[in-house]
């Protein structure tokens, strides 16, 4: 098994080469960084689906909430909005969050006052309801005044590395709502809830202009390292600019996912991760051995999404720019379920192949596919069956049935991956190896 | 009196229409989860599929110089109907009859569905492009005026031809599908099967014939959903993917499994939606001049970008006070 995935990762490692060689070092680096972005929110969605076989089907969301936190840590201050009225303003919305929140929360405990079920139910919707006008009274002229005088809040001007922390942060609050609320029913509720959360999370980015500027776009958000342009005032040439800042980023995020591999590799190794697998393989069971089935999703749940937003977050630093009209389901979810499903479920190496592998495929398929379609074209217009009409935009949808081809075919044919969980028993040989050294 | 139509015009009418392709569509994935339990993800985009075959055996009409009252969409539409059930049937033979046979959990189909669901939208868009189309690409559509001449109104109640047809149709397939589920043996071998399928192989029931007539009608079902969706809107390839969303919520809403309950859920989350877009206000304005300054001119309970989230948001509720469903659904 470890031949087997020795064997994969030097096959990677070739298959960068040769990239490198045909499309030259600048671009190769960059593939790289986001290669190594998508390996480490690919290790995210291996804790929730492979350790904890729960879904997550709104990684878009996360990365999108990743995106944001560091955007609105990162960037300068607008200084237009802090000197307006704008802070006040949206202090009182604050405040009047506040108040709602804490008339909901008084509803719901209202049952100790000795209400009776009805009273209660009542009470809490009418909370409910009074909390959203009290909020949408202060929210959309707060809105508009921002976006009328200082188009939005800008950021805080914080360093990059705070931002991607951030983005961990927001992605694990919501990701313990989602988790309060689905977890415990129905699987396939797991799975609706996590895509309606995210495509609320982006109805909410593209719209809140007041916040993320929305469809305007945000840039250019900072980078952790000295950018390119920075390099070049220095004297440097260009392509030699590009080539060590988008190296050095690559090393930071590199150094991010060794640290994350290494600390879940220990999780998965022990107690901790044990008792993961044997809630995600008999829930029932795992329950009635005293564990907190509950409790231990919501915590796996919240730890995946952390890992998911930090590569969102470190995705959108690299890329500059925060654009809510760029994500797609396609490419930031059901990319990342191939990556895991074909790169092995449950296993941080598959899960890193399959992140740098797929990403890589799925990069330069465009080019690829557009070139077949062209030609394909042309051959069609020699026969006198007359061109393709617009053979650009519809080669590229080409790669869209290929990954649901992939996906279904890779469950049917390699349903452990290509580098598997390695599930080690009782009585195995290597346990057998294993236990003197641990004794 | 005429903001009064207005109400009837944006909310009733535009809330019907909604809630009648919603709960055709959440029945199809009530019954695949009642019959096979798994989530159908790739629903939404057979209701494309079925919607570009109408389309393509309807412009083939057009050129063979069919003329006929009805919209040739319609004409065609049993044809379509009978094409797009045998497709549901081919998916399942190819992609989710292999998985079930291997003994795989339902949550693997429900991610090998997904799979489809971006097969079949590569394919459509690589065969239809990515523009929009129209069935009405030659002829306007026929639009109905009633004036109500009572207290002073003079804008009419408005809707469209599509819109009555959808209705109709709606109506019949409900009550045809009722039929089926309560009078044939077939439809009565169904619901056993829905309700303890291993009880329902041991009392004789040919398991094998129901999973494909399962199949047959969510087939039937969608294509009519996304041909009626596709004339009252337009064609387009995203068409459905964008609506699966409240059609799960339907489903939910309604009890998971409970072929009934999908329709009641239907149309709850079709009115809810529009009734949240709806802006109140304009009920008001007969009384404006008595009304103190402070009331709004835009009481519209979410503003229109957001219509996606009321779906998701009765679900959640739904989920936290009554995990079933309206009507008792499955839960595990």
């Amino acid at each position: 098994m470890i031949r087997r995935a020795l064997s994969l990762y030097l096959g990677l490692f070739v298959l960068i080469l040769v990239v490198g060689t045909f499309m030259g070092a600048p671009f190769t680096v960059r593939l790289c960084v986001e290669a190594a972005a998508y390996s480490l929110i690919a290790l995210g969605l291996n804790i929730q689906w492979g350790y904890g076989g729960l879904f997550n089907f709104g990684v878009m969301g996360f990365l999108m909430v990743g995106g944001f936190a560091v955007t609105f840590i990162s960037m300068p201050v607008n200084m237009d909005f802090w000197s307006s009225e704008g802070p006040f303003l949206l202090f009182r919305v604050l405040l009047a969050a506040g108040v709602g929140a804490g008339l909901v929360m008084g509803a719901n405990r209202l049952h100790r006052l000795g209400a009776s079920a009805r009273w209660h139910r009542t009470a809490q919707v009418g909370a409910w309801i009074l909390a959203y006008i009290i909020y949408r009274s202060q929210i959309d002229p707060a809105a508009a005044y921002i976006e009328a005088e200082a188009g939005y809040v800008g950021g805080l001007g914080l360093p990059v590395l705070l931002g991607w922390i951030f983005g961990g942060v927001l992605a694990a609050g919501i990701a313990y709502i989602i988790g309060k609320i689905c977890l415990g029913l129905r699987t396939d509720y797991l799975a609706i809830a996590t895509i309606g959360i995210s495509e609320i999370i982006r109805a909410l980015i593209k719209n809140m202009d007041w916040l993320t500027r929305g469809t305007l776009t945000v840039s250019p958000v900072p980078w952790p390292v000295p950018k390119p342009q920075d390099l070049q005032e220095l004297g440097m040439e260009t392509a030699a600019s590009f080539i060590y800042a988008r190296g050095a980023y690559l090393i930071v995020v590199i150094l991010v996912v060794l640290v994350v591999l290494f600390l879940i590799q220990r999780a998965y190794g022990g107690p901790w991760g044990r008792m993961m697998r044997a809630i995600r393989d008999n829930h029932i069971a795992a329950a009635s051995m005293g564990k907190n089935v509950k409790a231990r999703q919501i915590e796996i749940f919240v730890f995946g999404s952390v890992l998911i937003g930090i590569g969102g977050a470190i995705l959108t630093s690299f890329s500059q720019i925060l654009d809510p009209g760029g994500y797609q389901p396609i490419h930031h979810t059901f990319l990342i379920w191939v990556m895991v499903i074909v790169g092995g479920a449950g296993n941080n190496f598959g899960a890193i192949f399959g992140g740098v592998f797929i990403f890589i495929v799925w990069s330069l398929s465009a080019n690829v596919s557009q070139a077949m379609f062209v030609s394909l074209s042309g051959m069609f217009e020699s026969w006198g069956w007359g061109a393709i009409p617009d053979v650009e935009s519809r080669s590229l949808q080409m790669r869209v049935f290929v990954l649901g081809l992939v996906i279904t075919l890779a469950l049917r044919y390699t349903p452990q991956g290509l580098i598997p969980e390695v599930i080690r028993r009782h009585g195995d040989e290597e346990t057998k190896k294993a236990t003197p050294k641990q004794a | 009196m005429n903001e009064l139509i207005f109400l009837i015009n944006k909310v009733l009418i535009s809330g019907t229409v909604l809630g009648s392709i919603y709960a055709l569509g959440a029945v199809g994935i009530t019954l695949i989860f009642g019959i096979l339990r798994f989530a159908h993800f790739a629903h939404g985009d057979m209701m494309t599929m079925g919607a570009f075959i109408t389309f393509v055996l309807a412009s083939i009409a057009a050129g063979l110089g069919i003329v006929a009252p009805v919209p040739l969409a319609i004409v065609v539409l049993p044809l379509a109907m009978a094409l797009a059930a045998m497709m549901a049937l081919g998916i399942d033979r190819g992609f989710y009859a292999p998985l079930r046979a291997r003994g795989a959990k339902p949550v693997t189909l429900l991610i090998a569905s997904i799979g489809v669901t971006l097969m079949i939208q590569g394919l459509i868009r690589l065969f239809a492009g990515v523009q929009n189309r129209s069935f009405y690409e030659g002829t306007a559509k026929q639009v109905f005026r009633i004036d109500v001449p009572f207290f002073g109104a003079t804008r009419p109640i408005v809707f469209t031809e599509p819109q009555v047809w959808m209705m109709g149709l709606a109506i019949v397939a409900v009550l045809a599908l009722h039929m089926f589920l309560t009078r044939s043996r077939l439809g009565k071998a169904m619901r056993a099967m829905a309700d303890n399928a291993d009880l329902a192989q041991v009392s004789g029931i040919n398991t094998q014939l129901v999973v494909r007539v399962t199949w047959l009608i969510a087939g039937t079902l969608a294509c009519l959903a996304g041909t009626m969706l596709a004339l009252d809107v337009s064609l387009k390839p995203d068409l459905a993917f964008n609506i699966i969303l409240p059609i799960f919520a339907a489903a939910i809403v309604g009890g998971l499994g409970q072929s009934y309950g999908a329709i009641a859920g239907g149309f709850v989350v079709g009115f809810a939606e529009t009734m949240s877009v709806f802006n109140w206000a304009i009920l008001l304005r007969p009384f404006r001049g008595s009304l103190p300054e402070w009331v709004p001119n835009d009481l519209s309970i979410v503003p229109t970008e957001y219509k996606l989230t009321v779906a998701f948001v009765i679900l959640v509720i739904v989920l936290l006070v009554r995990p079933t469903g309206i009507f008792k659904g499955a839960s595990s």
